[in-house]
């Protein structure tokens, strides 16, 4: 089983809302959709649904055409961030609800929608309920469980956990993969959430602005984003940038000056570059005696818990820390800060790679 | 904190109280006065429950109320499927949402009585657009008009009762619709997404997504809707005066005619009572019943 694009694009009143896209999905594999809100990560998923006609090219699915076949005649079950479940049924009879559609026999349905709750832990008590009267984490398990009992070949999860509190959407998260591991169909899983791709695992398609910007197997897209924009939108919080003049062996960062071990950057060109890191991997203290040394200015701390976040200046760029434990450093106050070399992502003035941290090792 | 024991508080009630007993208290307890004692040359005296006893065994109110629950409930048949089948079918946004919306609200913002005047020309046998073109109707079917015409609301009771039931159609149904409407707009697109993946059929989406979200509307719309046409007055007033003969004089025509006309004052206190408790009685089981669902 598999799942094509060929091409896709889809244009509402002459505004292009997804460009052409050309993507593979397979069997049993996990695609994560990560981009900000309105990056067309809905959208792509009801171009692949078939809610939506593409403006133009083509859907394969096990390489037959099915650009123009209507929703309710391919194999897809869809659930959404806010908790979509028909509200004058039960729990039981939304989760059979598609199964009923197929005509199925009552036996068969019973069998079929309890073992979905029991996977999606809903108890009996709960499937004599209306949905309304659960708690949000249970509405959308009674969701999922009607995504699943359909046994469909592409399963499509818009957000799912958005709307959920942190504790459940943890729980949720580590079951989805589990469970739907074993139907064998294609996830694809929309999330604004660089992390949740992380934990997710398979494969992440990076969305901006319409455009599947990298699609590849998750870790890689991390470490080895194509361009800036992947790189941004795979980064949370936000990248930080500064320009990077290069001549000979000489480089500047912004306004800071520095001597890089030539092995580092060799293969750059004199010229100017954007240079990027993430907030993680700007430090307060040194490591290394490599480490890039960088002259700052605090502008807030939010302390969040276990981690916290440090605004900065470095002159005209405004860069993150994201650091562990409690920093509660004064407002305006020096800091000097301190980036690995080796963690320094290139990018051309295109936006273009020019050259991955070399922690990241060969892609 | 401190707080200081001062009843002189209690004083800044007072305008509220004066308010609530002269606009609400007195008038009420006027009536509740009228309905137990009988006047008799100036002389008042208690006969406790008689004009309720009368009134209910009155042939008069009980064709009145007749007359009034077959009205009610042929306009609540007509206006509540035809509001939400008109709310299905306007558009969900853009330009003609709004001129839709506009459409709708115009009968809502005219004058009682003004409606009533204006079916009352329109509906004319002879100069009344609607009355010309139904009797042009029957003329051209084999009526012949030297038998005066087919269609008359100033003689005939059923084409009375066609025009007053069709006019509060046109009056009152922009609010089902309205109301209904609301309710749709409330429904998220994901759930027509969802009954579209699961193949449901344009019945099923109605059935058991928008029916089931618009319940709390139309549950209010039914509601106003009751109680409205339950006190229904100015318009038919307007347009029959309760004729011809009797035959659209509903409880409130009647009960002026009782109270101002024949200025028996016992009769029509009785009677209002009775009419106020029937309409807080109905609306309160209606809403008790349709919410007890919610609950359980």
């Amino acid at each position: 089983m598999s799942l094509k694009l060929d091409q896709v694009s889809k244009s509402v009143a002459g505004e292009p809302h997804i460009h052409a896209t050309t993507l593979e999905l397979r069997k049993g594999t996990m695609n994560v959709l990560l981009g900000p809100t309105l990056s067309g990560k809905t959208t792509l998923m009801r171009l692949m649904a078939g809610l939506d006609k593409p403006t133009s090219g083509k859907l394969f699915w096990d390489g037959a055409d099915v650009t123009g076949l209507r929703v309710q005649d391919r194999q897809v079950a869809m659930v959404y961030q806010q908790f979509i479940n028909y509200p004058s049924m039960t729990v039981f009879e939304n989760i059979s609800s598609p199964l009923r559609l197929r005509g199925l026999s009552d036996a068969e349905i019973d069998r079929k929608v309890r073992e979905a709750a029991a996977m999606m832990k809903l108890d009996d008590s709960q499937l004599s309920r209306r949905p309304l009267e659960l708690s949000g984490g249970q509405q959308q398990r009674c969701a999922l469980a009607r995504a699943l009992v359909k046994n469909a070949g592409l399963v499509l999860l818009d957000e799912p956990l958005a709307n959920l509190d942190y504790k459940l959407r943890e729980e949720l998260r580590s079951e989805i993969p589990k469970i739907f591991e074993k139907s064998g169909a294609i996830f694809v899983y929309a999330t604004t959430e660089p992390h949740e791709a992380l934990l997710l695992g398979g494969n992440t398609a990076c969305l901006w602005e319409g455009r599947v910007t990298q699609f590849g197997p998750t870790p890689t897209v991390y470490r080895h984003p194509d361009d800036i924009v992947t790189a941004q939108v795979f980064s949370d919080p936000p990248m930080n940038f500064v320009p990077l003049k290069k001549r000979g062996d000489q480089t500047a960062f912004g306004e800071t000056s520095a001597e890089i071990d030539g092995q580092l950057f060799k293969n750059l060109s004199d010229g100017e570059y954007i240079a990027g890191f993430r907030s993680n991997h700007l430090r307060l203290n040194q490591r290394g005696a490599q480490d890039l040394t960088f002259k700052c200015q605090v502008s807030e701390t939010e302390i969040g818990g276990s981690e916290s976040f440090i605004h900065l200046h470095h002159g005209r760029d405004s860069w993150v820390a994201l650091v562990h434990g409690v920093h509660d450093l004064p407002h305006q106050s020096d800091q000097t800060m301190y980036v690995d070399p080796a963690h320094i992502y290139v990018f051309s003035q295109d936006g273009s790679l020019a050259c991955a941290a070399s922690y990241a090792g060969s892609a | 904190m401190n707080k200081t024991l001062n009843h002189r508080a209690w004083w800044m009630v007072l305008p509220v109280l004066i308010l609530v007993a002269m606009n609400a208290v007195i008038p009420l307890m006027t009536v509740v006065n009228f309905s137990v004692q009988e006047e008799f040359y100036g002389e008042f005296s208690f006969i406790g429950m008689q004009w309720f006893a009368d009134t209910l065994t009155n042939e008069r109110f009980q064709n009145a109320l007749i007359r009034q629950l077959a009205f009610t409930f042929t306009i609540l048949l007509i206006e509540i499927p035809l509001g939400v089948f008109i709310a299905l079918k306007m558009p969900r946004s853009g330009r003609w949402a709004s001129v839709c919306l506009v459409l709708m609200a115009l009968p809502l913002l005219i004058p009682w009585n003004v409606v009533g005047a204006m079916w009352n020309i329109y509906a004319l046998p002879d100069i009344g657009f609607m009355g010309y073109m139904i009797n042009a109707g029957a003329g051209f079917f084999g009526h012949d008009p030297a038998n005066g015409p087919w269609f008359d609301y100033t003689q005939e009771p059923v084409a009375a009762w066609f025009t007053v039931i069709l006019m509060d159609v046109w009056h009152w149904t922009s609010l089902v619709v309205l109301l209904a409407y609301a309710g749709l707009q409330s429904i998220d697109n994901a759930y027509y997404q969802a009954a579209r993946i699961d193949g449901a059929s344009r019945w099923s989406v109605f059935r058991y997504i928008q029916l089931p979200k618009m319940k709390h509307t139309l549950t209010i719309a039914v509601l106003l809707r009751f109680m409205d046409s339950f006190m229904i007055y100015t318009e038919p007033s307007v347009l029959t005066g309760g004729g011809p003969g009797n035959s659209t004089t509903f409880l409130s025509i009647d009960l002026v005619k009782i109270a101002l006309g024949q200025q028996d004052l016992g009769n029509a206190a009785a009677m209002s009572i009775i009419y106020f408790l029937m309409i807080l009685l109905v609306s309160w089981l209606f809403y008790t019943l349709t919410m007890q669902g919610e609950k359980k």
